[in-house]
Order: C-alpha cells, then sequence, then structure tokens
C-alpha cells in the first residue's frame, strides 16, 4: 500500500482483521461494544472515510486510486482530498488501495484507470467529498468530545479550534473517536474562490526517491526465490508459436525452464533475466507466421487511400448543411491529402510484471495504468476468484497508454502458473517491447475546403481513412459499428469538439482496421485530427490570401473558449510583431479531454531540411489547474513526446512485422532539440478538464505551419525523418 | 567470477566475463537503481561513473569494469548528504516518472565534475540521455541553477 517501501513490505500492507468479508480481503475491522465498523490501516491507525487515514502523530495518510506514472496527479489528487480535509499539507502522504481490496469493499474508490487524461478530472468531486467528509467526522468527534455544538468549532492545519473557549485539538488525537462515527450523508465543498491547496504548485510527493535509486519500479521488485524470464511472442501479429527445440539450450548457464506461453509466444526462466534473454536469444524457434506475414506498410497505405474514395463506406462523425453540394459548386476548391503512421509508445521501462502463483493465490506486482484492468487479467489467466487474487502497484517507468493494457500482466501469470510457488518477473526486451506494442493508429486524411466568390469559406469535407482503437479494444464502445473516438477534435460536441463554424461541414471515417494492434497513445485520436486540421486550415488560409491567425479567429466567433486560448498563445508570441530574423511562426489549435490548448512555435530552417524550434509557447483552458508547476511540466513534456513523434516516430511494417526494433531505429528527441516552452494557463472556470494529453496535438501542427512559413513547402506527412528533415 | 568495485564495496559476484555490467549491478550486486532502457548504449537509463567516466553500463561487459571505480546512483550521495546534482533535482522537482533519471543524475554529476560551469551548448552536446517524460526544460534549468549556485 506504501507507494515508497519494497513490495515485499507491499504485501499484506493492511492488517488482515476479519474473515467476514472474505479471505482475499486484508482489511481490519473493529468492531467494539457494536457500535459502527472501524476500518484499520497496517498500523493500526483508522480510516476517517475511505480515502483518509489519520495516524496518532497526525500524519495523514491519503489513498490514491489512480495510477501516478509520471504526470503528477498523485500529488494533484492528494491536494484535492487535503483542500477539503483541511489538514497539514507537510504531514501528509499517501497510498495505493489495491485492485482486490477495492472489489471486496464494493469497489468504495471508484475507477482505478489512468487513461484519457482522466486521472483528476473523472475523480476530483468524489475525492473531494472524500476529504470533506473526513473533516466533518473529526470535526464532530472534537465537539462530541468537548461537549460543545459541532457549529462552533472549525479545522484548518489539521488543528481543530472551539472558537467561544479558544480549546484546540489536533486530527492524530480525535481519529479514534472521529472513526467510530457514522459519516454523515452529505457535505458541502468548497466554492473554488476559497481554496487555498487547489491551485498551488506544491512540490510533487514521489521525488526523492527517483534522485537516489531507491523508487522501486515493476523491473525492481525483489521477492524471496524470484526467477526471472524473457519472452518471444510470434513477430508477426496473429501469427503462432509452431515449435522450439528446448535442447538446444538445456545445459545454459542458469536455465530453469521454457515455457510456452498461449498460442503464440514462448518464454525462458532462469535465475537471471540476463541468462533468460541469453538463452531465449539462443533457442531455435519456428512461427507460424500466417497471412499476415503478407502485409506491409505499402500494402496498408493502398487500402487506406481506397478508403479516400467518397464511393467507399464512411460514417458520419459531424455534419452540417450540404457540404458535397457546396463543394460541386463552388468558386474555389482546395483539396490536400495527408498521412499518419503507427507508433510505438517506448515508455522508458519496458513492459514486465512480477507474478506468484499457488494453488489458491495468485499476486502480481506490476506498473500499470489500470489496477482493475490487471486485476481482470490475474482472475482470467489464473482461473482463480477475485478473493484469490491481487495486483500490488508499483511504479511504472511511463505509461502513455500502453500500460492500460493487460498483456504483459496475463504472460506473467501464465509463466509464474508453469512454477506453483515460485515468483517468477517476466521482464520485456527493448526489441520485444518494439514488436509488440500497440501501436498508435494508422490513418490518412483528405480535407477538400471550398469558397465563395468573396473567398469565404462555404464548406469542408474531412475524410479519415485508417485505424479504429475501440474496434480493437473497446467493440462495445462502437455506436452501429462507429467509433465515436475517431473524431477526437473534430467532433461535433462534447470534451474534443471542432472548434470551427463552417455553414457546410462533413466529417466521416472510413474505417480500415489493419492486423497491427492498435492502442490509446499518449493523446490518441487528437494527434493526427489536429495536424490534418489545423494544418489545413493554413492550407485554406493561404488559398484566401489571408493570415493563418486571422483566418481562423473568423470562423471561431462561436467557440469563444477554443479562441481564448488561440489568442492568448498569439499575444504571447507577438504574432503581430515581426519575428526575428530568419525565424518563422506557426498557430496551432484543438480541444481534447475536456480542455482547450493552443500552441505557437518559432523556427528557423537551414538548407531546407534542418529546422531549430527555438521558442514554443503553449495555452491551455482545463477549467480548473490543480497544481500548476505540474501542469506546466506535462505541457512542456508534450511537446517532448509530439515533436519526437513528428520527427522521429514511425513504425513500418513488413512481412506483417514492425521494422523498427530499439531507440537506434526509433529515436526520441533528446535535450539539444528541445525548445524553450513558454505555457499560458488560462483557467476559466466551471468544468473540469485534462493536461496530459490534450497539448500533444498542438505541438506538431504548430512546427509544421512554421515550416510552411519558412520555406513555402507543406509537409503532408510523418515523421519528418522519413523526408530527410531533421533537427538542426 | 569477477570482482567489481562498486560505491567504494568489493562485490565478488558469479558471473561470466561478458555479462553487460548493468546486468551484475542489477541482479548479481542487487542495485536496481541504474536501470535497463534499451541495452544498446542509445538511451543512457543505465548510466554510471567508471572512474569518474560517464559510461553506458549496457555496453560495458564485467571483464572491461573489473578493476575500475564504478558510481551507481546509490553511491553519488548518502541520504544524509546529498550530491548537489540530487539537491537541485529535488528542490526543482526535475523528475517525472522518473525511471530515466537515475541515468540523467550520473550523467549532469560527471558532465558538472568536468566543467562546473556549463554553457547550453556544454549541456547538448554532454547530455544525450532518452526522456520520453520529458523533462529536458527542468534538467536544463537544474543544471544552471548549480552552475551559478
Amino acid at each position: 500500500m506504501n507507494k515508497h517501501v519494497s513490495p515485499k513490505m507491499n504485501r499484506r500492507a493492511f492488517v488482515i482483521g476479519s474473515a467476514t468479508l472474505g479471505a482475499g480481503l486484508a482489511i481490519g475491522l473493529d468492531i467494539p461494544f457494536g457500535g459502527p465498523a472501524v476500518v484499520r490501516a497496517a498500523d493500526g491507525s483508522p480510516e476517517i472515510g475511505a480515502w483518509v487515514v489519520v495516524r496518532p502523530d497526525d500524519t495523514v495518510v491519503i489513498r490514491i486510486a489512480r495510477s501516478e506514472m509520471g504526470q503528477g496527479s498523485l500529488t494533484g489528487l492528494a491536494q484535492l482530498v487535503a483542500e477539503e480535509l483541511e489538514c497539514d499539507w507537510t504531514k501528509v502522504t499517501t497510498e495505493y488501495p489495491t485492485p482486490g481490496q477495492s472489489v471486496a469493499r464494493k469497489r468504495v474508490w471508484g475507477d482505478f484507470s489512468t487513461g484519457g487524461s482522466r486521472g483528476i478530472r473523472s475523480s476530483q468531486d468524489y475525492v473531494r467529498k472524500g476529504g470533506a467528509t473526513a473533516r466533518v467526522m473529526l470535526i464532530q468527534a472534537a465537539a462530541d468530545a468537548w461537549k460543545v455544538p459541532v457549529s462552533e468549532c472549525t479545522a484548518a492545519n489539521s488543528v481543530i479550534t472551539h472558537t467561544p473557549s479558544g480549546r484546540t485539538t489536533t486530527y492524530g488525537k480525535v481519529a479514534e473517536a472521529a472513526a467510530k462515527l457514522t459519516p454523515p450523508a452529505e457535505v458541502k465543498l468548497k466554492d473554488p474562490k476559497d481554496w487555498k491547496l487547489i491551485g498551488k504548485g506544491v512540490k510533487r510527493l514521489d521525488t526523492v526517491d527517483k534522485t537516489n535509486g531507491a523508487m522501486i519500479y515493476g523491473v525492481d521488485v525483489k521477492l524471496p526465490g524470484m526467477l526471472n524470464a524473457a519472452i518471444k511472442d510470434c513477430p508477426v501479429f496473429g501469427g503462432k508459436l509452431k515449435s522450439f527445440d528446448d535442447t538446444k539450450i538445456a545445459g545454459m548457464k542458469g536455465v530453469k525452464k521454457v515455457v510456452k506461453v498461449g498460442d503464440t509466444a514462448v518464454a525462458v526462466v532462469a535465475d537471471t533475466w540476463w541468462h533468460a534473454k541469453t538463452a531465449l536469444d539462443a533457442l531455435p524457434i519456428v512461427w507460424d507466421e500466417g497471412d499476415n506475414a503478407k502485409v506491409s506498410s505499402e500494402s496498408i497505405a493502398k487500402w487506406l487511400a481506397e478508403g479516400l474514395n467518397n464511393e467507399q463506406p464512411a460514417y458520419v462523425g459531424n455534419k452540417n448543411g450540404d457540404a458535397k453540394a457546396a463543394i460541386a459548386s463552388a468558386a474555389k476548391r482546395v483539396e490536400a491529402v495527408y498521412s499518419y503512421p503507427y507508433q510505438n509508445h517506448a515508455t522508458m521501462e519496458p513492459m514486465n510484471a512480477t507474478a506468484l502463483y499457488t494453488a489458491d493465490k495468485c499476486e502480481v506486482w506490476c506498473g500499470t495504468q489500470n489496477g482493475e484492468a490487471a486485476f481482470a487479467a490475474v482472475l482470467e489467466a489464473s482461473g482463480l476468484p477475485a478473493d484469490k487474487c491481487d495486483v500490488h502497484k508499483v511504479m511504472p517507468g511511463g505509461g502513455f497508454g500502453r500500460r492500460g493494457q493487460t498483456d504483459y500482466v496475463r504472460q506473467a501469470v501464465i509463466i509464474a502458473k508453469e512454477m506453483p510457488g515460485t515468483p517468477v518477473k517476466l521482464i520485456w526486451s527493448r526489441e520485444e517491447d518494439m514488436a509488440h506494442g500497440r501501436y498508435h493508429p494508422i490513418t490518412q486524411c483528405k480535407m477538400t475546403g471550398a469558397f465563395d466568390a468573396d473567398n469565404n469559406l462555404v464548406a469542408l469535407h474531412y475524410r479519415l481513412s485508417g485505424q479504429s482503437i475501440l474496434f480493437s479494444l473497446r467493440p462495445e464502445a462502437l455506436q452501429n459499428g462507429m467509433d465515436p473516438a475517431a473524431f477526437q477534435g473534430v467532433a461535433q460536441s462534447g470534451e474534443a469538439a471542432f472548434g470551427y463554424s463552417v455553414p457546410n461541414l462533413l466529417v466521416e471515417h472510413a474505417m480500415r482496421n489493419p492486423h497491427v494492434p492498435p492502442g490509446f497513445w499518449r493523446g490518441v485520436n487528437v494527434n493526427h485530427n489536429a495536424i490534418y486540421m489545423e494544418c489545413f486550415m493554413d492550407e485554406l488560409a493561404q488559398a484566401a490570401g489571408q493570415d493563418p491567425l486571422e483566418f481562423r479567429r473568423k470562423l471561431m466567433g462561436n467557440h469563444p473558449k477554443h479562441l481564448a486560448v488561440l489568442n492568448a498563445v498569439a499575444e504571447k508570441i507577438g504574432w503581430t510583431t515581426p519575428a526575428p530574423k530568419g525565424v518563422y511562426r506557426g498557430i496551432a489549435q484543438v480541444m481534447g479531454y475536456g480542455s482547450y490548448v493552443a500552441g505557437a512555435a518559432e523556427i528557423s530552417v537551414t538548407d531546407g531540411n534542418k529546422i531549430k524550434v527555438h521558442r514554443i509557447v503553449a495555452s491551455t483552458d482545463p477549467g480548473y489547474v490543480v497544481n500548476p508547476a505540474q501542469v506546466e511540466r506535462q505541457i512542456a513534456g508534450s511537446f517532448v513526446y509530439g515533436l519526437s513523434a513528428l520527427f522521429y516516430g514511425g513504425c513500418t511494417v513488413k512481412g506483417g512485422k514492425i521494422e523498427q526494433t530499439n531507440f537506434d531505429t526509433y529515436n526520441s528527441m533528446r535535450i539539444n532539440e528541445m525548445p524553450k516552452v513558454e505555457s499560458v494557463m488560462v483557467p476559466s472556470g466551471g468544468f473540469w478538464g485534462g493536461v496530459g494529453e490534450p497539448t500533444i496535438g498542438v505541438a506538431a501542427p504548430a512546427v509544421l505551419n512554421a515550416y510552411f512559413a519558412a520555406t513555402g513547402k507543406r509537409i503532408r506527412s510523418v515523421p519528418l525523418k522519413d523526408q530527410n528533415i531533421t533537427f538542426a | 567470477m569477477a570482482n567489481l568495485t562498486i560505491n567504494g564495496k568489493t562485490f565478488t559476484l558469479d558471473v561470466e566475463p561478458d555479462t553487460p555490467l548493468l546486468w551484475a549491478i542489477r541482479e548479481n550486486a542487487g542495485l536496481t537503481g541504474t536501470k535497463y532502457g534499451c541495452g544498446i548504449a542509445q538511451c543512457g537509463a543505465c548510466t554510471v561513473h567508471i572512474d569518474g567516466i560517464a559510461s553506458r553500463s549496457c555496453g560495458v561487459s564485467v571483464s572491461e569494469a573489473e578493476g575500475k571505480k564504478i558510481t551507481t546512483i546509490e553511491g553519488l550521495g548518502s541520504r544524509d548528504a546529498l550530491h548537489k546534482v540530487q539537491e537541485a533535482w529535488i528542490a526543482q522537482d526535475v523528475p517525472q516518472c522518473g525511471y530515466c533519471q537515475s541515468g540523467m543524475i550520473m550523467a549532469v554529476a560527471a558532465l558538472l565534475s568536468e566543467k562546473p560551469k556549463p554553457t547550453d551548448a556544454d549541456i547538448d552536446e554532454a547530455i544525450t540521455n532518452i526522456c520520453r517524460c520529458g523533462t529536458f526544460q527542468q534538467v536544463r534549468e537544474a543544471i544552471h541553477t548549480i552552475a551559478s549556485a
């Protein structure tokens, strides 16, 4: 439960105090004198509601259900609870409840899923209520002890004061009594104007151990008697494992067992991972690659290009007026085709999980973005019921959407099941990680814009062709076959709404699903939709002979929040004043994950193909900013992720498999390529948007539009390395 | 068997001479602060100091490291006396997921011991570690803060 202790100590961090809730539940229940139950943490300290534990020394332990993976929401969520709790922030620590504990307590901690920039925005309401509930109970306990009306008592900084008498006590002193009270049915949350901690750029709670080697990531998990496993899955997606000759590696040092993992993979288990990997590399394996071995990037591109043809079927995601008719009768038409490739998440820490299986128990230690999905994978792979399984979350070395999937968890359990009683740590090599990603979906887009005789944009046809993530990963979320998420950033309404008003609009998606498995890749469908739309907006502005900013503004009258962030970056970068000599500007905006974002870039280009990004200005309106220091880091980091994707990020397919094998063929930007990022936060309040992902969408189009300003050349496909364009 | 001097301590480890130093450090010496990222000396997550020089331990064999002074992130400072890079990293909240930061900190510490007041160009040349979270802006600011102290 405690994020900083070793996983060994993590096990059974709650005291097993009662059999009444099932053997797998590690929560202590204390029911003295028939009163309400007191739930206790491992050290005996009482829970004040499910979200808060208060220790006698006034330390406040805040439960965090969502996963920290670098984005800082562990700290932000703690701020939300602490704001309402009125506790001493310097005495706050955090812990993860396990999914098994949550399920046993009827999901008291809600959703564990940490994707879609939802960590804070989807839990802010109930975690703040969790803090407020605990505060009310603590104050009530003090008032009861003093025999005074609760209305005469207040709390601040973990101290409760009886105002008329001036008497004080602390949270730690009344925690035991508070824990016995019945939680209030309803609590009132603070008005945002009264927030003291929310909105403050307090330091992260998890930094120290990340600077001295003490932080335990999945690859660092150590259990007594643990063995290590390396794995190879059929490199052609959909192919199978035909055979392997384990006699060839039987005598190799440290090798304990060779395990067939499902129908598609083989793993070597050894004393050390290096021995396991070395033996696996020497193991003769025969794959049954199947028909997918015929698929290549070229064949996929051809199939997607066919989907751009209006005669082919497509789902309509956004529509007003009659775009096709308006285009047919227009005074002027502009058309362009763009494309976006497969990309690997390339988390710094390759996928891994440690599993311990016995006849009546299966536990897994891993970094995951979705503890409950990992838990479900453990149940399925082990065949054991929920009260005999659990997942212990440890720090992931990056997630970016990849660790929302549970393929690596399932593999670890299957391997451990072959060695009951022995913990096995499965680590993917970087090569395996590159070969078995859940890739950014591949798409192409044909856009047609039409003008009247006065250069007014009268129609826009946005025709997307390519892969659906939901089709592959969440088919139940399709709507009569349509993937609503495919329209992120160009949707009619909702959390990723289109920011322009065009009299005749048609946005459609010809769904084509190649065999390469897609995944939610930080920013997801916003990424390519923002490039297509924002680069094409620049093309339309050029065709109309207008300034790109002014052209956009004219279409944004009905979209004041989109416009506000665009104006904020334009002002900050000095759009209306000349750029330094040799420096050119580009601008872009999009809405995603409930937030409005815009970006502007200043670049210079030498020899026509070497880009230096001098400066980035980025603006965001996420409604509320919980921790501006962390939001700033998410914005800057989004440009690293987004520009790495633009310059280097391309996974190509040959013989049905991914060609890139490591960072030498799938590069990522370094510090010398990093521009200075200036962020402008313009939270307008009244809604909660995400911050981890939306900004990525504007990184590439801002730079591509600046590249056109500098060179007069339009770049319509990613990555730039394939067009011989590099960082200077 | 190999004798390695890591953080001032001698380890006698049951490893083959061609084992990458990274895995001897992590699995045999049990010091897991040094991270595996690529195995081909591209990402820098496994950076340690060998005789004071920042080195990617996945590309160095145990036999090459024998007889040399190896320092890992665990030996850079202590909890009571942090290295100035660790102090700056904490003060400026540099890490995000933190996985690359052991290597990043070791690379920066080596740079600063060679050039106590590095220019942006010095930083660009010496620090080539990959960080997928994108902490580069904070890394650069923290280096300059140390240099101007």
